[in-house]
C-alpha cells in the first residue's frame, strides 16, 4: 500500500496557515515527514504547536496552504471532495480524544458506521464488527450506548470503529487525553497491540511522554516546525 | 436502506421534538383535507346534477313558495318530458344536532325524474303505496342504524310538530357522487297534515327535458309564462342551481385555498426551523461521519432524508386520521355536505403536499450539513 520509495506518509514543503480576523496565523511551517509502513510513531509538541494540524492533514480533513501531501499513494491535494472522502473510508481510522461516539447509537451500531461505506453484506459486517469489538474487549457490550459505558471503554469502541474496516494507517488524536492513568495505560497497549500483531500503521499525537515512549519513533513539533 | 436506522436513530434522539413536529405536520394536513373536502363534496354535488333537469324557484328566493297549480302549465311546455316537485323540509331527529337533509317530494315523479336514486323494485312498491312511508340513503341508514320497519321521528322546523316517517325503502347512489344521506318522503302527507293557508305550496319543480341542447329555451319559456304573475319563477339547470347556492356563501374554494395554503406555509416554516436546528446539534457528529468517509452528498440525503421522513409521516398521520375521521363520523354539516368523504386523490395531493414541505424544510439544513468543513468543525466544539 505504501508510495513509491516505499513511503506510506510522504509530506513535503507542507505549510498550514489560519486566517483569523484578516490576520495571517502560521500554524505550520515548511514540513517534510516520511513514515514507513508498518511504523508507530509519536508526535509531540506543546499546545499550539501545529500537532493536530498536521495530523489532520495527513488524515485528508484538512488541506494545506502549501506543499504536498502523499498518503497511501495517493496525493491528498489533487483529490475531489467526494474522492477524498472515499479515501478516507478506505485508508484512515481516526481515533479522536473526546472519543467522538454517535450517542444514538450503540457500541456495535457506532463501529458498524464506516462499513455502511462498503459494499459488505449485512452477514460480513456483522462478522466485521463483532471480530472488531472482540479485539478491543468489548464484545459483550455491543448493544450498550457510549452512556452506558466509562471513557476507557468508549475508546475502546472508537479504536473498534477506527479499525474495523481495515484501514492502512490509524490516525489517533491525544487517544489517552481524557482517560485516567489505568485506562490509558490500556488503551496504549491496545495500540501497541494493534501495531505488533496486525501491523497497523499508527500516527499519534500526544503531549504525553510516557505515551508516546510506546511509539517505536518519536517527532517533536514546535511552532510548526518538526524539530532535528 | 441500510442507512434507515441511522436516519430514525437520530430522528428519535429527541423523542419530544420529533413528535411535536410530526403532529404539527399532520394537524396542518389534517386541515388541508379537510377544507380540499368542502371543494371536492361542492364539486360532487355540481357531477352529481342531471344536464337533462332544470329547477324552477321563485324568482326573488328560494324561500317563496310556489303554487302546486304551475304543475300542470310546467306540463305543457314544448320540451318537458316530466315535472316533479317538493319542499325542504329541515327538521331534525331528535336532537338539534341530528341535522340531515329531508325533502317531502312528489313520490311518483321522484323516482321516474331522478333514476340516480337506486331502490329495489319492492322497496319502491311500498314507498309508493304508504303515505307515511319515507326512503332514506345508505349513509343515513348507517349513520343511525336504521332498517327497513323503523319509524323515525323527525321534529319540524319550517313545518313545526312531531312527524313520524316509517322507513319503506333504503337507496343508493348511482355513482359516488349521489348524496345518500338525505330522507324523502311523501309531499302528500306534508301537504295533508298543514294548516289551510299553508297549503298546496311548492319550494322547487324539477323538470325533465329531452336533451340538454333545450335547457336554455325551456327555461326561457318557462319564465315567461310566470313572468307577470304574483310568483314570478327563475329556471336554470340542476348544476347551475348548484353553483348558485354554494356562491351563496361567497368564494369558497379561494378562501379556502387561502387559509389551507397559509396554515401548511406556516406549519413549513416551523419544520424548517426544526430541521435546522436539529442538524446545528448535531455539528460535532456529522464532522464525525464525515472524517469516517460520509460524503458530502451522502450527509446532504441523510439530513434530507430525516426532514422528508418527519413531512411523511406526519402527511399520512394527518391524510390518513381525515379519511378515517370523516368516513367513521359519517359527517354531513347538517345536511349541507351530503358526500363529505375525503377522496384518494386528495390523500394524494396531501401526501405530496408533505413531501413537498419535507424536501423545502430539509434543502437548507442539509445543504450547510454537506458544506461543513472538517476540521473548523471539530475545532469549533472540540
Amino acid at each position: 500500500m505504501g508510495s513509491e520509495n516505499g513511503w506510506l506518509i510522504h509530506l513535503r514543503g507542507v505549510h498550514k496557515v489560519y486566517h483569523r480576523d484578516r490576520i495571517e496565523v502560521p500554524v505550520l511551517q515548511g514540513i517534510d515527514l516520511d513514515v514507513r509502513e508498518g511504523e508507530f510513531v509519536s508526535l509531540m509538541g506543546p499546545s499550539g504547536s501545529g500537532k493536530s494540524t498536521l495530523l489532520n492533514l495527513i488524515a485528508g480533513i484538512d488541506a494545506p496552504t502549501k506543499g504536498e501531501v502523499r498518503v497511501a499513494g495517493e496525493s491528498l491535494g489533487t483529490l475531489k471532495p467526494s474522492k477524498l472522502a472515499a479515501w478516507r473510508s478506505r485508508h484512515i481510522g481516526f481515533i479522536f480524544q473526546l472519543y467522538n461516539l454517535i450517542p444514538v447509537l450503540t457500541a456495535y451500531q457506532n463501529v458498524e458506521l464506516p462499513l455502511l461505506l462498503t459494499r459488505l453484506s449485512g452477514k460480513e459486517r456483522r462478522k466485521r464488527v463483532l471480530f472488531a469489538l472482540d479485539l478491543v474487549g468489548l464484545e459483550g457490550r455491543a448493544k450498550h450506548f457510549p452512556r452506558q459505558l466509562s471513557g476507557g471503554e468508549e475508546q475502546r469502541v472508537a479504536i473498534a470503529r477506527a479499525i474495523v474496516a481495515d484501514p492502512t494507517l490509524l490516525v489517533a488524536d491525544e487517544p489517552t487525553g481524557d482517560l485516567d492513568a489505568k485506562n490509558a495505560a490500556d488503551i496504549l497497549t491496545l495500540l501497541q497491540r494493534l501495531n505488533s500483531e496486525l501491523h497497523k500503521t499508527i500516527l499519534m499525537v500526544t503531549h504525553d511522554p510516557h505515551a508516546a515512549e510506546r511509539a517505536a519513533r518519536i517527532l517533536h513539533l514546535d511552532k510548526g516546525v518538526l524539530q532535528p | 436502506m441500510k442507512y434507515f436506522r441511522l436516519i430514525l436513530a437520530n430522528l428519535l434522539r429527541a423523542k419530544r421534538r420529533t413528535f411535536l413536529t410530526v403532529f404539527s405536520i399532520a394537524v396542518a394536513l389534517f386541515l388541508f383535507c379537510t377544507l380540499r373536502t368542502v371543494i371536492t363534496s361542492f364539486e360532487a354535488s355540481l357531477r352529481a346534477s342531471q344536464a337533462t333537469r332544470l329547477v324552477v324557484r321563485h324568482a326573488a328566493s328560494l324561500v317563496f313558495p310556489l303554487p302546486l297549480a304551475y304543475k300542470e302549465r310546467l306540463v305543457q311546455v314544448p320540451g318537458v318530458t316530466g315535472v316533479s316537485y317538493g319542499n325542504w323540509f329541515g327538521g331534525f331527529y331528535q336532537d338539534p344536532k341530528n341535522r340531515f337533509a329531508q325533502f317531502a317530494m312528489d313520490v311518483p315523479t321522484l323516482l321516474d325524474l331522478f333514476p340516480e336514486v337506486l331502490l329495489p323494485q319492492e322497496q319502491k312498491q311500498a314507498f309508493l303505496s304508504e303515505r307515511t312511508a319515507c326512503i332514506i340513503g345508505r349513509s343515513l341508514a348507517r349513520k343511525y342504524n336504521w332498517k327497513l320497519g323503523d319509524a323515525i321521528p323527525i321534529t319540524g322546523t319550517i313545518f313545526p310538530g312531531e312527524w313520524r316517517f316509517t322507513v319503506r325503502g333504503i337507496y343508493d347512489g348511482k355513482t359516488k357522487d349521489v348524496d345518500e344521506n338525505t330522507l324523502f318522503f311523501h309531499w302528500d302527507y306534508l301537504n295533508e297534515s298543514l294548516p289551510e293557508g299553508r297549503r298546496n305550496l311548492v319550494g322547487i319543480y324539477w323538470l325533465r327535458i329531452a336533451s340538454p341542447d333545450l335547457a336554455a329555451d325551456v327555461s326561457r319559456r318557462v319564465d315567461a309564462i310566470f313572468e307577470n304573475s304574483p310568483q314570478p319563477t327563475k329556471t336554470e339547470t340542476e348544476k347551475a342551481f348548484q353553483a348558485g347556492f354554494i356562491s351563496m356563501i361567497g368564494n369558497v374554494q379561494l378562501l379556502l385555498t387561502i387559509v389551507g395554503s397559509a396554515i401548511v406555509f406556516a406549519i413549513m416554516l416551523v419544520t424548517i426551523n426544526t430541521m435546522m436546528m436539529a442538524a446545528r446539534e448535531r455539528t460535532r457528529e456529522i464532522a464525525v461521519l464525515k472524517t469516517l468517509g460520509f460524503s458530502d452528498g451522502l450527509i446532504l440525503r441523510l439530513v434530507a432524508g430525516e426532514a422528508l421522513l418527519v413531512s411523511l409521516f406526519g402527511g399520512a398521520l394527518g391524510c390518513g386520521l381525515a379519511a378515517l375521521a370523516f368516513r367513521e363520523s359519517d359527517f354531513t354539516a347538517g345536511g349541507f355536505f351530503p358526500n363529505f368523504r375525503v377522496l384518494p386523490e386528495t390523500v394524494l395531493a396531501g401526501l405530496l403536499l408533505a413531501a413537498l414541505m419535507g424536501i423545502l424544510s430539509g434543502v437548507a439544513p442539509a445543504i450547510s450539513a454537506a458544506r461543513l468543513e472538517i476540521a473548523s468543525a471539530l475545532r469549533k466544539v472540540a
